[in-house]
C-alpha cells in the first residue's frame, strides 16, 4: 500500500518533469508548424536545422564561447586559486569575499552590471563582451572547484619536492598540479554547463550582433518557435542523454557521480 | 619582523646556504593570484560600483563625470505601483519556494531511502530534464497552458471546463516550480543519504515512532539542506524575467522585467540601476535570515547532544 502510494507520488513528479521535454521532441516530427496541431509525421525539421543560417549561426556562436570560456576560466581560475590560497589571512578572505559575488549575485545583476561597464566605456558589444562576460562569471567556480582541493593537499610535499631541489615551476607541474587535477576537471564541466546554458548574461552582454541559441530562442518565443529549433535541441538533448548514460553505466560502481 | 623569529631565520637561512635560488614555502605562489585581483576589480568591483553610482544620480548615463545626485530613482520605487510589482515578486517568489519544499522534500527522502543501486538512475533523470535549454522548457509549458494549449483541450475532451492561467500569475508560478524543483531535490539529498542509519535505529529503540523520528531526528539534521534547497529556489526566482516575460505575459510583471525593461527598452538605467541594487539588498538580507535559522539550528543541535 505504502510502496504504491510512493510510486504513484515519484511517477507524477517524474511526468511533471519530463512532459514539456517529451512535448517538445513531439512536436520536432510535426508536419504543422502551428504548436499544438498534429499534422502528421515528418523528418524536415531535422534537415531544416542544418539548412537554416540564423539557427547555424547561433549555435556556432553557443559552441564557441563554451569552449573558450571554458578553456580560459579554467586555466585562469586555477592559477588564481594556487596564488589565492597562499595569500595571506585577510587578502584571502577579501578576495574569496569578491570572488563569491558574481556567484551569490543574480544573473540578472550581473548582467546589468557588465553591460554598464561596456557601455559607459563605449565598448561595443558583441561576441568579444559576450565572452568576456561568460569568462568572469565562469573563473569563480573554477575557483570553489579547486580551493577544496589546494587545502587537502598537504603542504610540506611541495617544501619537499624543493628542498630535494625541484625549481618551484617544476614543483607547482609534478606535485602540485596532479593532486589538484580532479578539482580542475570538475570545475571546467562547470564552466562547460553554465555557459553553454546561459541566456540572462548574454542577453545583457552580446548586443545585436552575436546571438547564441538562447538568445534565439528568447526572440522567437513570442511569436512562436521554429519547429526546427525543437529538432535541434531534441538531438543536442539525445547526444546529452546518452552521454550522461555511458559515464553512468561505467560509474556505476563508483560511489557519487554528482558532487 | 626579522627579529620576531629566530629560529624560523636561521633555518631559512640555512637552506640557502644549500640551494641558493629555491624558496622554501609555497608562499611566493601567492603572485599567481595578483593577476586575477586586478580582473577582479576591473570585472567585478567597478561595474557593480557603476550601478551603485547610477542608483544615485540622474544625467547623461554616457559622460559619467557630468552626473548629478539624486534620489529619483529610488523614489520612484516607492510608487505604488513599482511597489507593488516589488512586493509581488518576493511573494511569488515565496510561494514557489514553499511548493518546491513540500513537493521536493518527499521526493528527496524516497530517493535517499532507495536501494543504491537504483539511486543513481533516479538522480540522472532528476538532472537530465536541465539539459533541454531553459527557455525551451519554459516555452513548452506555453504550449501546454495557453487558452488554446494542450491542457484545455484534453479538459475539453473530458468534459471538464477550461482553465485561463496562461498569461497570469498562476502560469509562473507553475513555470517556476518546474525550473527550480530540482534544485529543492539535490540538497536536501545529499543531506539526507549522509544521515547516520543507526540513528534512526536508536530513535526506534527508545520508542519513537515513524512520525517521531521524523520530527525529532531526520528534519533536524537535513536542516542545512533545507536552507541550501531554499536558497537555491528563491534566488532565480525573484529575480527571473523569463518565466513570468513568457508565461505571465503584460499583466504581473516582476522586479527582474522591470530591470530588464529599463535598461534594454527604456533606457533608464538610473531607475533600473536603483531596482537592480534593491533586488540585491533583498537577496542579502534573505541569505542572512537563512545562514541565521541554519546557524541557531547548529547550537540547538550542540544543546541536545
Amino acid at each position: 500500500m505504502k510502496k504504491t502510494a510512493v510510486r504513484i507520488y515519484m511517477g507524477l513528479i517524474y511526468i511533471f518533469l519530463y512532459a514539456p521535454i517529451i512535448l517538445l521532441i513531439v512536436f520536432s516530427f510535426n508536419k504543422s508548424k502551428s504548436r499544438g496541431q498534429w499534422g502528421g509525421f515528418t523528418f524536415d525539421w531535422y534537415l531544416e536545422v542544418f539548412k537554416d543560417r540564423q539557427i547555424k549561426e547561433a549555435l556556432f556562436y553557443t559552441i564557441l564561447v563554451a569552449v573558450l570560456a571554458t578553456v580560459i576560466s579554467t586555466i585562469v581560475g586555477t592559477i588564481a586559486a594556487i596564488g589565492i590560497h597562499n595569500f595571506k589571512r585577510f587578502p584571502k578572505a577579501f578576495s574569496l569575499n569578491v570572488n563569491n559575488l558574481p556567484v551569490l549575485n543574480p544573473d540578472i545583476v550581473t548582467g546589468v552590471s557588465l553591460m554598464t561597464l561596456f557601455i559607459s566605456t563605449s565598448i561595443p558589444l558583441g561576441f568579444g563582451t559576450m565572452l568576456i562576460a561568460h569568462i568572469v562569471f565562469c573563473i569563480p567556480y573554477v575557483i570553489l572547484a579547486v580551493l577544496p582541493k589546494l587545502k587537502q593537499l598537504n603542504r610540506h610535499l611541495a617544501e619537499a619536492a624543493m628542498d630535494l631541489g625541484a625549481t618551484p615551476w617544476v614543483a607547482l607541474r609534478k606535485v602540485i598540479l596532479p593532486e589538484i587535477t580532479p578539482g580542475i576537471i570538475s570545475g571546467a564541466l562547470l564552466a562547460f554547463t553554465l555557459s553553454i546554458d546561459d541566456f540572462v548574461i548574454s542577453f545583457f552582454t552580446a548586443g545585436t550582433e552575436a546571438t547564441n541559441l538562447s538568445i534565439l530562442i528568447y526572440s522567437m518565443a513570442k511569436r512562436g518557435v521554429k519547429p526546427s529549433i525543437n529538432a535541434l535541441s531534441t538531438m543536442l538533448f539525445i547526444v546529452v542523454v546518452t552521454l550522461l548514460l555511458i559515464v553512468n553505466k561505467k560509474s556505476e560502481k563508483g560511489e557519487e557521480l554528482y558532487l | 619582523m626579522k627579529k620576531k623569529n629566530p629560529s624560523m631565520n636561521s633555518s631559512a637561512s640555512d637552506h640557502h646556504h644549500y640551494k641558493k635560488h629555491a624558496p622554501t614555502s609555497t608562499r611566493y605562489l601567492r603572485v599567481l593570484g595578483y593577476p586575477y585581483v586586478i580582473w577582479m576589480v576591473i570585472f567585478i568591483i567597478v561595474p557593480l560600483l557603476l550601478v551603485l553610482i547610477y542608483s544615485f544620480t540622474k544625467g547623461d548615463i554616457h559622460n559619467l563625470f557630468s552626473l548629478e545626485f539624486s534620489a529619483d530613482g529610488y523614489l520612484r520605487v516607492l510608487e505604488p505601483m513599482y511597489l507593488k510589482v516589488i512586493m509581488n515578486s518576493f511573494w511569488l517568489a515565496l510561494i514557489s519556494t514553499f511548493f518546491c519544499l513540500i513537493l521536493g522534500y518527499p521526493v528527496a527522502m524516497i530517493i535517499a531511502n532507495t536501494n543504491p543501486k537504483y539511486r543513481s538512475i533516479l538522480l540522472t533523470f532528476l538532472l537530465v530534464p536541465m539539459w533541454m535549454n531553459f527557455l525551451l522548457r519554459t516555452y513548452a509549458w506555453m504550449s501546454i497552458l495557453s487558452p488554446n494549449g494542450i491542457l484545455n483541450r484534453f479538459l475539453e475532451w473530458i468534459g471538464l471546463p477550461r482553465l485561463e492561467i496562461m498569461p497570469g500569475q498562476t502560469a509562473v508560478l507553475l513555470g517556476m516550480i518546474y525550473n527550480f524543483l530540482p534544485f529543492m531535490i539535490l540538497p536536501i539529498y545529499t543531506v539526507l543519504s549522509k544521515i547516520d542509519k543507526n540513528l534512526l535505529e536508536a530513535s526506534s529503540d527508545l520508542g519513537g515512532n515513524k512520525f517521531v523520528t521524523f520530527i525529532k531526528v531526520i528534519f533536524p539534521l537535513s536542516i542545512p539542506g533545507v536552507v541550501s534547497g531554499i536558497t537555491m529556489v528563491f534566488m532565480p526566482a525573484v529575480s527571473t524575467f523569463v518565466i513570468s516575460g513568457l508565461l505571465g505575459g503584460d499583466k504581473t510583471p516582476l522586479i527582474g522585467d522591470l530591470i530588464e525593461q529599463q535598461f534594454m527598452t527604456n533606457r533608464n538605467w538610473h531607475f533600473g540601476s536603483s531596482l537592480s541594487i534593491i533586488l540585491m539588498v533583498m537577496i542579502l538580507i534573505s541569505m542572512a535570515i537563512m545562514s541565521r535559522i541554519e546557524r541557531n539550528n547548529d547550537r540547538e543541535e550542540g544543546r541536545t547532544s
